[in-house]
């Protein structure tokens, strides 16, 4: 049993199928981030001036880059997985001699090739509204990179735990919006309460946008460091968890 | 070496309902075997598990001498699955349907595209391959599931009631194909509710219920055990009641339709003989149920 085989049929039908449907994938963040981009950036930000000696604009860059990343490979995962079990479609994949990790690392590999696509959609739109020179390549890609692998991992959990189309809204309108809003991205930290501020750093989607916008205009309210902890902690954490729910076969099988 | 191997399995879900109570089974290798029960006797999931869609409680499972938990990558690629539901990517193309599957088993592409064509041209689908699958028959749909479960040349393939809701000449061309199948060697398990199916094609079977085997034998010895036979007779000028004849069973079902039930060994010419002497006139006769149905109620009943 060929195990690249079967994990490059997975991802390339999952590239496949997010580049058919565009209109609903790669389109609709391209509208709203340019509104963004737009609305906070352009009109607003040039009346609340600058962020840590950086301009509003060139500040949200960052934050909107990654929210995209962060929804849209969480939204491929959760989506394709849940339609998989849906439409009965994982039978194809149970019933092959495909080890587990290659399922995961195959749908996981199509979420994070999605949220880089859309981020880099993004990444066009900004440049059509400000410059940004590269601070630091490698933390900018790392980051990127880090940040779509784990919402696609939390996507794969939310699919196999949905019993609904409803389950798999549940968490990105609920959590991750919110969680994305209070990340950081349209402010620092820094602007907070004391309070806030503390309950702010329970957030993990601030350290991961910090640590993005460090990269890419090196400007942050959190230790790189720290941030680089945290997110590989999620990406252990999140992998051994799916790797035991598809071992138990829960939400799968039976 | 067996085919398939089942040894004391036994599955009971998580609301407590006991769906296998230990079975034992075995398949020779190249058998065309049938698996029959009613609904809800557990058939779907000993299939589910033997095909590990299903996780079973206690027991063992091997295939071509894999045991399906320890060397589960190698009892896995020997079997060939098709469901008893449309299971696939109704977005995709036939092509695609059965690449993605070969590519699944791990079959490099150049080699994957040659099976699927040889699958597709024997499943008659080949002019099709192009078309997204949703725009299909519900015939052609059951022939792209076969040609899937074709497609890595499995040892074993596993029918869960492939002719189910197809009209009788698709029915008919898919016995040809399930029988061609088996020819080439690979052998095949059959669920299926029609009987006739059942007892044209497979060599040996197995009934299931209550999650238990009732019945295993080859298909001549268990059809030796009909010890009746059920006519319906339809008569020339109608009677009032059913007429007295020795050794026969005879109910009127209405003025002009006989029910006889004909004991084995009892020869018809005689039931004729005593029908005319008492001046019924048969138009026609037919088999109320196929003797392979007949015994599955008898066993399934008991």
């Amino acid at each position: 049993m060929n195990s690249f085989i079967a994990f490059y049929t997975i991802i390339k039908k999952e590239i496949y199928r997010f580049i058919r449907i565009w209109p609903q994938t790669l389109l609709p963040p391209a509208i709203t981030t340019a509104l963004y981009f737009l609305i906070f950036g352009k009109l607003m930000g040039d009346r609340i001036g600058s962020i840590d000696g950086v301009s509003y604009m060139n500040y949200i860059v960052p934050g909107i880059i990654l929210m995209s990343v962060i929804s849209h490979s969480y939204a491929n995962v959760v989506s394709s997985f849940y339609s998989t079990k849906f439409q009965r479609n994982i039978e194809e994949l149970l019933v092959a001699p495909i080890p587990n990790w290659v399922i995961l690392f195959g749908y996981v590999g199509g979420g994070i090739a999605r949220g880089l696509l859309v981020g880099i959609v993004v990444t066009c739109i900004s440049l059509l509204f400000t410059h940004i020179t590269v601070n630091n390549y490698v933390i900018t890609i790392s980051v990127y990179f880090l940040t779509a692998t784990v919402f696609a991992l939390a996507g794969f959990i939310n699919a196999v735990f949905a019993d609904s189309f409803d389950d798999i809204s549940i968490i990105p309108n609920f959590v991750l919006t919110p969680l994305s809003y209070l990340g950081g991205i349209f402010y620092s930290v820094s602007m907070l309460p004391d309070v806030w501020q503390k309950i702010s750093l329970a957030n993990p989607i601030l350290y991961m946008i910090n640590a993005f916008r460090y990269g890419l205009i090196g400007v942050s309210d959190i230790d790189i460091q720290v941030s680089f902890i945290i997110t590989g902690g999620f990406i252990v954490f999140l992998t051994l968890f799916s790797l035991l729910l598809l071992h138990k076969g829960i939400g799968i099988k039976n | 070496m067996n085919a398939l191997s089942i040894k004391n399995l036994k599955k009971t879900y998580s609301n407590g309902f006991m769906a296998l109570k230990g079975i034992n089974l075995e398949v020779e290798k190249g058998d065309f075997f049938a698996l029959l029960g009613p609904n809800g006797a557990g058939k779907s999931t000993a299939i589910g598990i033997i095909s590990s869609l299903v996780n079973k409680t206690s027991g063992s499972v091997s295939i071509f001498g894999y045991d399906l938990k320890t060397q589960n990558a190698k009892a896995k690629s020997c079997i060939g699955l098709v469901p008893q539901e449309i299971n696939f990517n109704q977005f995709e193309t036939v092509k695609n349907i059965v690449l993605n599957q070969a590519g699944y088993y791990g079959i490099p592409n150049k080699q994957a595209l040659k099976n699927a064509e040889k699958c597709l041209k024997q499943m008659s689908l080949w002019d099709k391959r192009d078309t997204v699958s949703r725009r299909l028959s519900g015939g052609m749909k059951r022939r792209v599931m076969i040609a899937r479960a074709l497609v890595h040349s499995p040892k074993l393939l596993i029918l869960d009631e492939p002719t189910a809701g197809v009209d009788i000449e698709i029915r008919r061309s898919m016995w040809k194909m399930m029988e061609q199948v088996n020819q080439q060697g690979t052998t095949i398990i059959l669920t299926t509710h029609y009987l006739e199916e059942a007892e044209s094609l497979c060599r040996n079977i197995a009934i299931i219920n209550d999650g238990m085997i009732v019945e295993k034998s080859g298909m001549s010895d268990l059809l030796a055990k009909v010890n009746k036979d059920h006519f319906v007779l339809d008569l020339i000028n109608p009677i009032n009641e059913a007429p007295k004849i020795e050794d026969y069973e005879c109910e009127l079902i209405n003025q002009k339709t006989l029910h006889v039930t004909v004991p084995k060994g009892k020869n018809i010419n005689l039931l004729f003989q005593q029908l005319t002497e008492k001046n019924i006139t048969v138009l026609s006769l037919k088999n109320k149920t196929n003797r392979l149905e007949q015994l599955f109620m008898d066993l399934v009943n008991e």
